[in-house]
Formats: structure tokens, C-alpha cells, sequence
């Protein structure tokens, strides 16, 4: 046993490929414990918030103040807040007002409000323009002259009596506040998904739970398999006609379609985490079922398996201590790639609405699945779901990885 | 070769211990129907050591499986002890085990590699019934069965069969022999997957241990010298068929069948050149 274990880990492969899995399910226990709560909370009133640090306004204004004097800070202010359709809007002007804007590039803040300086006017009325249109272009203006004026925003309350605005505070363009020193910031790595829920937090919580599933699947699927293929193989005749003739008949039916009908038939409210898995596992055994069957075959005519039967053990025992552990470092690889196809079903099923209901907890199909429903992949929310696939990535393929190592130890042909 | 030179009897009127009348078993391939064993009759007597030789794929292993209750026979009756064999449930065929037991060729392949060689002895003792003895008499007659076959049990406990060399393994089969004491062994080809040095302890062994437990043995080989050597009589099997048997004097110094005369000029001869007319 000590010495499967150095052989294995002896495998650069599997080595990789246990790293990758054991830092996935360290970060799925210690990440809760940094940042507590429930994964399904809605902290967001809004969908998709970009990933990045949130200061409260309402805090930011109470902070201390200290006053910088930057040089550039202007021209970023009025960067920032031209739009690209400003900015297209304000060439149209020029075009309409018939002034050259040959070599003008709109991304050129600088150069573009040069000449917006120089040759607006709110007087000229060019040919074909609505007034709505014009209205538009004279707010635009204000709001740049806004931005380059030194200006002060107040802050003000209402008085509840007499109705009066009371001034509360002042904000000047230079008062910059520390934001380790205001009192509510959030960050968020991953930002917030569609029902304002943090995405990381989510996402933690969704690969354990698929890694959950996936276990109870490949658990279901090996246990089903091994029992069936081991009956089959040991026992033969009728008993093995009869569970080929009901492995053949799984494996002609399509195992996925198979799981859709059987979790559409289930029913949305009856359909938790651990029904999936369930269901997963039930249609998945096939295979593990025959390759086992074929190993047996070829195990039980062995002199060692005679010979135990020679010394009057039972088929049971035979079984177990005979055939089994012959087979075992097979069926250990054979579970490996059952969790790997468990969790991949789980996604699959759950980007189709199939997956486990959507208010309990959340897996990584489920994300995928809510993601896709909101069109993250074309409002360009790329935090949504492409965490969600990287995460599934990294977890089939590091126990694919891992079964690869495995099967280089232990299938002689393949040692190099 | 040996210490103990084997001395021929005559057992033709003990007492018949197992006997096949029509023995047969086919495999079915697809429409092809191999004939293994095809219709052969034998009488085996008590404390006999009876020979089946025959060259590879001939049969001898399908009828040695039959005859140990491994695999079913397509067609003949069985006897054992005089009555027609009963190995209808698991029961009894725990109790015709218990008379007859066998040691294989490759003792490489004999032993459970995950258990450790206590558990093979223990099952022994287990088996003959001594599941309750105390452990100080089980240990006990462990060493008596490994001292009987030059082994020191105290070496050999808590180690794994693939730690012995093949000899060794094929000693610790006939000690689990000697612990079983059955009335018949059945022996295929216990010897050709071993040194000739060890070739000869082996035959020794089995000699000496089936004087000493008065059991039946039924040796088979491919080696006809072999057989000569050791047996009370040899029935000689071509093509899943007996061509030819009796008292080992009889068919080896006076061959009838054309099978047996080749067999014989083909045994390797220190002194002569070879015959290899007979080849091919």
C-alpha cells in the first residue's frame, strides 16, 4: 500500500493533477471562513456590477478630506465622463456646422475640446437639425464648461419643518478622501452576476457543491457498475445474459438523453443537488458496468481464484478478496472519470434548466445556466460565466490529469 | 534423481477411488466445437499415483478442471468413492473438496498476491475444521506443515507469496496439502515451472507425502520419463482421447499406440544422438 502511494506520487502527472484538485477544495473551505455568509445574498440591486472595489459615496463624503492639487486631474474628469456617443455627437456638430474634421481623432480628448471651445455655438442653428438635437448638444456644452469651472457640489439636507435645504457640507474638486480610511468598501473580485449576488462568493460555494455532486455521481455510477460488472463477470450465465442484456439496453439509449428525460420527468421542485447527482449516477454505470465485467472474465479463471475455490470460500468472499483487489487501482481510475463526466452532466444539464433547483444553492452549471439566460455572454459580462468555465476547466482537467498518472503506474505498457 | 526411489505397485485391486465413464467436454466457439475431452473412461485406485501424459492442448487440464469439480463435463458419469459424484450444491461440493485437492502448474499465478501466506495455511486449517483451535496450536501445525517441506515458518509469516522464490511457492503448496491431507491430489504439472534442482525435492515431497497420508495421486505431465519414473500407471491422452493405459511397465517397455512410441522416442537421450524423424 506504502509502496502504491510512492509509486504514484512518483507520477509527475498525477502529481499536477492532485495539486490543482487539492488547491481547488483548500479554496473551497478557507474561502468561507475569510468572507462568511450566504453565497445566494443579493447585495447588488443592479445586474452584472464590474469586478472592482466599491467605496460608499454616502461614507466617502463624512471622511476626513485632505487637498490635492493635480496637475491632470481636469482633463481625466472630462475624459471620463465624454462617452463615445458624445464624442461621435460632437464631430456630427462640427460635420452639420460644416467645419474640416479632417484629422480630428474623437479618442483625442484634448484636441476635441479644443475645437468644441473654439466653435460651438448655441446661436447657429445647422440645417436639418431638430431642436431636441440641439437642446442635447447645448446641455452637452454646459456640462463640459461644468466640468472645467472650479466648482464646489454642496451637499445639502432637507429641513423637515420648514422644507429649507440646509447646506451639510462642501465638495471641492481637490478634497481627495483616504479609501482605507472611509467606512463601507466592498470588493469585488469577480463583481456581481445577474441577481447582484457576488460572483466569487458564488462561485466558491458552486464548485463545491458540483464537486459534491460529482461524487455522490461517480459514487452511484462505480457502486451500480462494480456490483453488476462483478456479478456478471464472476457469476456468468443467466445472471450475466440477463445484466448484459440491461447494460446493453442503457447504452443504447443515449445517457444524456436519458438524464434529460428523467430530470425533466422529476420535476423542477423534487430536483435538489443530491437528486442530479442520483440521476447522474443512474445513467452513467454503463460502462464501468462492462469494462469490469470483461476484467472479471478474464480474472476467474486464475489458478489463485481456483485454488480459493478449492479451499471452499463462498462466491462473496471470493469476490471480495479474490477478484476485487485486482481490479481495485482500475476501479479507483474508472470513479475518477465518473466524477470528472458527473460534474461536466451537472453543467450540461443545468445550462439546459434541467439542474438542481435554482433556490437552494448554487453549482456551476447553475451559474453557467443563469448567465447565459440574462445574455452575460452579450452585454460583454464576461465575470458571469467565464470564471464559471475555467472553474469546471480546471477541475475535469485536473482529474483527468490525475487519472492519466494513475493509469501510467499501474498499466505496465504505458511505463516508461 | 531422487533419495526415495518410487516403488512400482500393483494397486489394480484396491479399492476404485475416482472413476469416469464417457467423459466428455466441449467448447463451443461460434459454430466450432472444440472436442477437449472426448468420451474417455478411467478407474483410479486408492494410494495409486497414476500419470496423464499428453502433449500441450491434448486435454489434460479440461479433465483435471473436471475432475476436481471446476467445470462442468458435457456428457459421462463421474464416480467418486465407488458412488456417481453429487456436486449439486455448494454444500457438497464443499465436501467433495475436502477429498480432493490439486496443485498447479505455475505457482506464480497460484497464490492471492494480496494476502499474506498465513491466510493460505490458515484457510487449511480452517477447512479441516480447526477454525476454533487456539492460535498457539494453529502456529503449531503451520511450522509442522513448512518443517515438512524445508521451510521455516518463523521466515514466512507476515511475508507475501511474491516475496518466495517458485520453489519455495510450489513447497508451500504441498504444506497446504499436507495440512488438507485429502484423499486424492491432483498434480497439474507441478513441476515444469521450476529448476531442475528444485524439480527433484518437489517430486520428493510429493512422494514422500503421499506415503505418509496414503493419499491418491494423480500426476499430470507432458514429460513421459517423468511418469515412467514415478507412476503405478499411466494412461496416455491424444486429442482429448486415451489412446492408451495400464501399469506403467507395460505401456512405457511395451507401447502399442503409434502416440506412445513417439512420445517415448522423443524424451531426451544423454548418450545417443536424437531421434528427430519423429518431428514435424
Amino acid at each position: 500500500m506504502k509502496n502504491t502511494l510512492r509509486q504514484v506520487f512518483h507520477s509527475s502527472k498525477f502529481v499536477v493533477g492532485f495539486v490543482i484538485f487539492v488547491a481547488i477544495l483548500v479554496t473551497m473551505f478557507v474561502y468561507p471562513l475569510i468572507n462568511p455568509g450566504n453565497p445566494l445574498e443579493m447585495i447588488g440591486v443592479g445586474t452584472f456590477a464590474r469586478p472592482g472595489t466599491y467605496v460608499s459615496l454616502y461614507d466617502a463624503t463624512k471622511t476626513p478630506t485632505e487637498t490635492f492639487r493635480l496637475a491632470d486631474a481636469d482633463d481625466k474628469r472630462l475624459a471620463s465622463q465624454l462617452s463615445a456617443e458624445d464624442r461621435v455627437a460632437m464631430v456630427e456638430w462640427f460635420t452639420a456646422a460644416g467645419i474640416d474634421v479632417e484629422g480630428l481623432d474623437i479618442s483625442d480628448t484634448d484636441a476635441l475640446l479644443d475645437m468644441w471651445r473654439a466653435n460651438y455655438d448655441a446661436s447657429v442653428k445647422p440645417k436639418g437639425m431638430t431642436n431636441a438635437k440641439r437642446n442635447y448638444y447645448k446641455r452637452l456644452n454646459s456640462a463640459i464648461e461644468q466640468v472645467s469651472a472650479a466648482d464646489t457640489l454642496i451637499i445639502t439636507d432637507k429641513d423637515a419643518e420648514t422644507g429649507e435645504l440646509v447646506e451639510q457640507g462642501r465638495v471641492t474638486k481637490t478634497d481627495y478622501v483616504n479609501v482605507g480610511q472611509v467606512t463601507n468598501v466592498k470588493t469585488l473580485p469577480l463583481g456581481t452576476d445577474n441577481f447582484g449576488r457576488d460572483v466569487l462568493k458564488e462561485l466558491v460555494s458552486a464548485a463545491g457543491t458540483s464537486i459534491v455532486i460529482g461524487l455522490l455521481a461517480g459514487l452511484v455510477a462505480t457502486l451500480i457498475g462494480l456490483t453488476l460488472g462483478l456479478l456478471s463477470g464472476y457469476v456468468g450465465g443467466f445472471v450475466d445474459d440477463i445484466i448484459v442484456f440491461i447494460t446493453n439496453l442503457f447504452t443504447v439509449i443515449p445517457g444524456f438523453v436519458l438524464l434529460i428525460l428523467i430530470s425533466y420527468s422529476i420535476g423542477q421542485e423534487q430536483r435538489g443537488a443530491a437528486v442530479v447527482a442520483l440521476v447522474i449516477g443512474l445513467t452513467s454505470w454503463t460502462w464501468t458496468c462492462r469494462s469490469v465485467r470483461s476484467q472479471v472474465i478474464s480474472l476467474r479463471n486464475r489458478d489463485h481464484v481456483n485454488l480459493s475455490k478449492l479451499s471452499g470460500h463462498s462466491l462473496v468472499r471470493i469476490i471480495l478478496t479474490d477478484i476485487l483487489p485486482y481490479i481495485a487501482s482500475y476501479v479507483v481510475m474508472a470513479f475518477i472519470l465518473q466524477v470528472s463526466s458527473g460534474i461536466l452532466a451537472e453543467a450540461q444539464l443545468s445550462l439546459l434548466g434541467l439542474g438542481p433547483k435554482t433556490t437552494e444553492v448554487p453549482t456551476l452549471g447553475l451559474m453557467m445556466n443563469w448567465a447565459m439566460l440574462y445574455s452575460a455572454h452579450t452585454n460583454g459580462s464576461w465575470w458571469a460565466y467565464f470564471p464559471v468555465i475555467l472553474t469546471i476547466t480546471l477541475i475535469s482537467f485536473s482529474l483527468n490529469l490525475m487519472n492519466t498518472g494513475l493509469d501510467q503506474v499501474f498499466n505496465p505498457t504505458l511505463r516508461d | 534423481m531422487s533419495e526415495t526411489k518410487a516403488i512400482r505397485r500393483d494397486l489394480t485391486n484396491a479399492p476404485s477411488c475416482l472413476k469416469g465413464e464417457g467423459v466428455t467436454r466441449y467448447f463451443h466457439t461460434g459454430k466450432i466445437t472444440t472436442k477437449a475431452v472426448d468420451h474417455v473412461d478411467f478407474d483410479f485406485h486408492e494410494g495409486e499415483l497414476v500419470s496423464i501424459v499428453g502433449e500441450s492442448g491434448s486435454g489434460k487440464t479440461t479433465l483435471s478442471k473436471m475432475l476436481l469439480g471446476l467445470l462442468k463435463e458435457t456428457d459421462g458419469k463421474i464416480y467418486f468413492q465407488g458412488k456417481p459424484r453429487d456436486i449439486s450444491s455448494r454444500a457438497k461440493l464443499k465436501e467433495y473438496w475436502s477429498g480432493i485437492q490439486a496443485i498447479f502448474q505455475d505457482p506464480f499465478s497460484s497464490f492471492n498476491t494480496f494476502n499474506k501466506i498465513d491466510t493460505v495455511l490458515l484457510d487449511c486449517i480452517n477447512m479441516r475444521g480447526g477454525k476454533h483451535l487456539p492460535m498457539e496450536k494453529k502456529t503449531e501445525m503451520m511450522t509442522e506443515a513448512c518443517s515438512f517441506v524445508n521451510l521455516k515458518f518463523a521466515e514466512l509469516t507476515n511475508k507475501y507469496p511474491f516475496e518466495l522464490s517458485g520453489g519455495q511457492m510450489q513447497r508451500l503448496m504441498i504444506a497446504r496439502i499436507f495440512l488438507l491431507k485429502p484423499k486424492i491430489l491432483l498434480a497439474d504439472e507441478p513441476t515444469s515451472m521450476i529448476d531442475a534442482c528444485s524439480r527433484a525435492t518437489i517430486l520428493d515431497m510429493l512422494l514422500q507425502l503421499r506415503d505418509e497420508i496414503g493419499m491418491t495421486v494423480i500426476f499430470i505431465t507432458h514429460d513421459i520419463g517423468l511418469a515412467y519414473y514415478i507412476s503405478d500407471s499411466i494412461y496416455i491422452m491424444e486429442h482429448g482421447k486415451f489412446v492408451e493405459s495400464g501399469p506403467a511397465d507395460e505401456v512405457i517397455l511395451n507401447p502399442q499406440a503409434p502416440y506412445t512410441k513417439r512420445l517415448i522416442s522423443d524424451v531426451p537421450k544423454i548418450h545417443e544422438p536424437w531421434d528427430l524423424s519423429t518431428v514435424g
